[in-house]
């Protein structure tokens, strides 16, 4: 009895995780197909749609013009996170839960919304659209989460330390360069590296406020226009790698740390 | 460096609260000031008024001569030392003891000569390059102790820095704290609620209560020569026996207690003899019931009844009851004193103190 419950256990866990990871597998299974059809049957392996992807210009240009977005964005979205959730967290502001809400709401909303109401702001200042006007909407989008993550984790056992800093004499930017943010260093980075994974893979925004110069998921949505193509699986085998980098570098540089200080 | 410091009329207030009330105290260059009292009696608001990281509502601080009242904490002469040491984690200790000295502008390796220098007079040389987390309690508040001094501070805040330490290691760091004061010279001022590091460490005690100062002296003066009834009990033991003012003459006066009608030596009453029928407090140690000999004046209070014991080591700590009331005793520690045995209630006159009900400094 106990062993059947063990085997149907056993059994539901694996049919999560098939249900889960499924859609990759396929989708880099068949970016190996030696044919023009990335559908079963498999007829064989053959490299020659990486080599179709990583020779094709555009979407190494889409590539190049996503990754630039995604790091530049999240920066600046983990710059002004920070510095929202210092304020909030050191000094006593008025209505400080409502304006704290404010900042993390945007969270709830569409990015669809977002986008079409950042596309009007963008109209009317006549900014005209190219990947600076993406990433300021990826910095729309990945700020609540900055905020939300670096304000989570700025306790009260910080303030003495920072109080010690002022006492021994270093200015406000001072304390903020030298002990604030280096103490805070591990959910800085896990903001950034979310950030930067969400941006990454974002497409509405990036497809709303873009116009010549684009990113890689409007690049493969344009692709996917003409066709299936086992191109499309090899660009699509590529992000998910470059997600997945991404992910083990904060596994590494945040956890590491946490699990190193005191 | 080390300052004398100035507090004049010191009073704060946190909404309907008195933190601090009215508090006047000076300083000499050098002392060791320990601020002693309960939680809540102001303790640390003064101390954090002197640190410059709370405002006094009314009142002025100053040191060396110079007035602070309104200065920040980086542009005073002063630096605290926190009670959880508030070391920076992703520093080195040689970064954590420079670190102040680097604001100041110092030059990289002046600074970390400097930073070697004091983390060798808190003996943590050795362990520069450690991290703080690496290190035990009593090590990471040496380190806090290096860093605060390493700025050369005219006067240092210790704010119940061995609070978190267990009570053998709390014995050592008092130890050379007081010895590291005395080595670099500067102001110390200390805050803690444990009346035994008070004595331990202090050159001069201020009790605190509510707000106010009960009592400023040595701690020898503070104990044996208490001039508030909240001093007499918050430093040690001590037996209440309420009293009425009789009759006084030139250098004695009478008065009448539970236990009987005692003549007291003029020096037994700190603030004063007060006028006959006022009500007193007669003050009395517990260790006081032994060893009055008969070549000193005594006082006999009659006989109690021993009516609980206890051995503490150092002595026998003994209820004794005496016509309803009861008082405490200790007793010598080759004493074998038994529950229900008589003892005979006699000690020195002048180990005596009298208070008037109420009275304060």
């Amino acid at each position: 009895m106990r062993h059947l419950a063990t085997a149907l256990a056993a059994l539901y866990a694996g049919l999560l995780y098939l249900f889960i990871f499924l859609p990759v597998v396929v989708l880099v299974l068949f970016s190996f197909q030696d044919g023009t059809l990335p559908v079963p049957p498999l007829n064989g392996l053959t490299l020659r749609w990486y080599e179709a992807v990583f020779s094709d210009g555009k979407l190494m240009a889409a590539l190049g013009n996503s990754l630039a977005v995604a790091v530049v964005s999240s920066a600046i979205a983990c710059l002004l996170g920070f510095l929202a959730a210092y304020a909030f967290a050191r000094y006593t502001l008025p209505a400080s839960a409502l304006l704290r809400g404010l900042i993390v709401a945007p969270m709830t909303v569409s990015t669809l919304i977002i986008g079409l109401g950042l596309l009007s702001v963008l109209n009317l200042t006549g900014l005209r659209l190219s990947l600076v006007t993406v990433g300021i909407g990826h910095v729309v989008i990945n700020l609540p989460l900055c905020f939300a993550i670096i304000y989570a984790s700025m306790g009260g056992h910080q303030v003495n330390i920072e109080r010690a800093a002022r006492d021994l004499g270093a200015r406000d930017w001072q304390v903020m360069l030298l002990v604030t943010a280096p103490m805070l260093l591990p959910s800085i980075l896990a903001a950034f590296f979310l950030s930067v994974t969400f941006s990454w893979d974002e497409f509405i925004v990036a497809f709303l406020l873009s116009r010549f110069d684009v990113t890689l998921p409007v690049e493969i949505w344009s692709m996917l226009r003409s066709g299936l193509d086992p191109r499309t699986n090899a660009i699509g085998s590529v992000v998910f790698l470059i997600s997945v980098a991404f992910l083990i570098v904060m596994e590494l540089a945040v956890f590491r740390k946490t699990g190193k200080s005191s | 460096m080390t300052a004398d410091v100035s507090i004049r009329n010191a009073t704060k207030v946190f909404g309907a609260f008195r933190a601090l009330d009215d508090v006047s105290l000076d300083i000499a260059a050098g002392e060791f000031i320990v601020l002693l009292g309960p939680s809540g009696c102001g303790k640390t608001t003064l101390l954090s008024i002197l640190g410059g990281f709370v405002e006094p509502t009314s009142g002025t601080i100053a040191i060396g001569g110079r007035d602070m009242t309104h200065v920040s904490p980086a542009k005073r002469p002063t630096t605290t030392m926190f009670q959880d040491y508030a070391l920076f984690p992703h520093m080195c200790l040689r970064d954590n003891v420079g670190f102040g000295l680097r604001m100041r502008g110092m030059a990289r390796a002046e600074r970390h000569e400097k930073a070697f220098s004091y983390l060798d007079l808190v003996g943590l040389r050795a362990s520069s390059a450690k991290k703080p987390h690496e290190l035990s309690g009593g090590q990471r508040q040496r380190v806090a102790l290096a860093r605060a001094l390493a700025v050369d501070p005219d006067v240092l805040l210790l704010d119940e820095p061995l609070g978190a330490l267990d009570l053998k290691l709390r014995r050592q760091m008092q130890d050379e704290l007081k010895a590291i004061q005395k080595r670099v010279g500067t102001t110390f001022v200390h805050v803690t609620h444990d009346q035994e590091e008070a004595m331990a460490i202090a050159d001069r005690i201020v009790v605190m209560n509510k707000g106010r100062i009960e009592d400023v002296g040595t701690p020898a003066s503070i104990y044996m020569r208490p001039r508030s009834l909240f001093s007499a009990g918050f430093m040690g033991e001590v037996n209440f026996l309420p009293a009425k003012m009789r009759g006084t003459a030139a250098n004695e006066a009478e008065v009448e207690t539970a236990l009987g009608r005692v003549a007291l030596p003029a020096s037994a009453f700190v603030s004063g003899v007060p006028a006959a029928g006022r009500d007193v407090t007669l003050c009395i140690r517990p260790e006081h019931f032994r060893g009055a000999g008969a070549s000193v004046p005594t006082v006999s209070l009659g006989r109690g009844r021993i009516t609980g014991s206890a051995f503490f080591g150092t002595h026998h700590r003994c209820h004794v009851a005496a016509d309803g009331t009861v008082l405490t005793a200790h007793l010598p520690q080759t004493d074998n004193p038994e529950v229900g045995t008589e003892l005979d209630l006699r000690l020195k006159a002048d180990s005596i103190v009298v208070l008037q009900d109420g009275a304060g400094v």
